[in-house]
């Protein structure tokens, strides 16, 4: 009973110290997502959190540009996982991202990639075609990306599904040959993801167009300068 | 009196719980297969996706293609289709509810659902005819 005495304003405590600062009064933050690391301090300051990121990727999207997370560095980004023949969930959770993605069409604060699980059958064409026929007529804005030809470009992109909170794997009984779920994930400026979603509940998409504009902000205050640039 | 008049009135719960029951849910049954099996890729409204999935809202494929469509839903399609002068080229799987195909009635209801819904007018489809159609449909095990 004591214990739990303590633990509370213990606790809150503790936030309120991590959130003090010159953002202490700012808007809600959305939660970094992932293990964090906890580093001592060899000068025996207070030890140093290291959050998690996004896992590195090396890919090519339907224009044939390169897609790294350099290049989207400084951005938020938002990802999925599908195939271009897909007729499972594919239409509903890339319908989803297009509503999100619609308002910010010409907006360089955030891009969107969608990799495809399907490498040895979604060549750049097939990934082109596909954004055509969806709408997206600027691949710098909207990446269908594929993590190439080689023999291990399936388990890299299986390995990336798996690094972004969503869960792809080939399989025979589902439609299609491929079976994933349709989660959504942000990533801020810095590389470290901020929310997940799930795409084919309207309510999670609906979260997602809430929470994206709080991300921006946050991005906006790191670099005040690029925002009055704009 | 007033214990009568609690009975009656417990009865009556009971009645107006249980009667629903009764009833055949199967008048809104195309609208219900239509969100289990069709929404999500052809959208609550039937509007489609782009240029990859065809919007079935005002499709002339429906009326050009009517006899077709029980083999159509059963069996899936794959393959290049025009509708309303757009090509698509998708991949549709068989319409199935629960990991089970539909019976010639919840095809009849889904196909009536579909042809007089957003713009769509077509004349009722009877069970009978879709089962007729359905033997011209090549493999079809039930």
């Amino acid at each position: 009973m004591s214990i739990r005495f303590w633990l509370a304003p213990a606790l809150a405590a503790a936030l309120l110290t991590a959130c003090s600062g010159p953002s202490a009064d700012q808007a809600a933050r959305l939660p970094i997502l992932g293990e964090r690391d906890v580093r001592p301090n060899p000068n025996g300051g207070p030890a140093d959190t290291i959050f998690a990121t996004a896992p590195a990727f090396k890919a090519v999207d339907q224009a044939g540009k390169p897609v790294t997370n350099q290049t989207l560095a400084g951005r938020a980004y938002i990802t999925d996982f599908f195939f271009a023949t897909c007729p499972g969930i594919c239409p509903k959770m890339n319908g989803a991202l297009l509503s999100v993605f619609k308002p910010y069409a010409t907006d360089p604060r955030v891009a969107f990639v969608s990799f495809t699980i399907d490498p040895a059958h979604d060549s750049l064409a097939v990934l082109d075609d596909y954004a055509q026929r969806l709408g997206v007529t600027n691949a710098a804005r909207w990446h269908f990306v594929t993590t190439g030809h080689s023999a291990t470009a399936r388990d890299t992109v299986y390995g990336l599904a798996k690094g972004f909170f969503t869960a792809a794997q080939p399989d025979k009984e589902a439609p299609g040959g491929f079976a994933h779920n349709g989660t959504f994930a942000l990533v801020d400026d810095q590389g470290h993801i901020r929310g997940l979603y799930d795409s084919l509940d309207a309510n999670e998409v609906a979260r997602l167009q809430k929470e994206l504009p709080v991300l921006l902000a946050e991005i906006a205050e790191r670099h005040p300068q690029a925002t009055a640039a704009q | 009196m007033i214990g009568r008049c609690l009975g009656l009135g417990a009865l009556g719960v009971v009645a107006c719980l249980s009667l629903p029951g009764c009833f055949s849910n199967n008048r809104h049954q195309g609208a219900r297969l239509y969100a289990e099996a069709c929404a999500g890729c052809h959208g609550d409204a039937g509007q489609g996706l782009g240029r990859l999935i065809p919007p079935l809202a005002g499709a002339d494929y429906l009326a050009l293609h009517r006899a077709e469509l029980p083999c159509l839903l059963r069996r899936g399609v794959h393959g290049p289709m025009t509708v309303n002068g757009v090509l698509y080229n998708q991949v549709m799987p068989a319409a199935r509810v629960d990991d089970k195909q539909l019976s010639p009635a919840r095809l009849t209801n889904l196909l009536n659902y579909i042809e007089n819904n957003w713009g769509n007018h077509a004349a009722p489809r009877t069970i009978q005819e879709v089962e007729r159609q359905l033997t011209a449909c090549p493999n079809v095990g039930e």
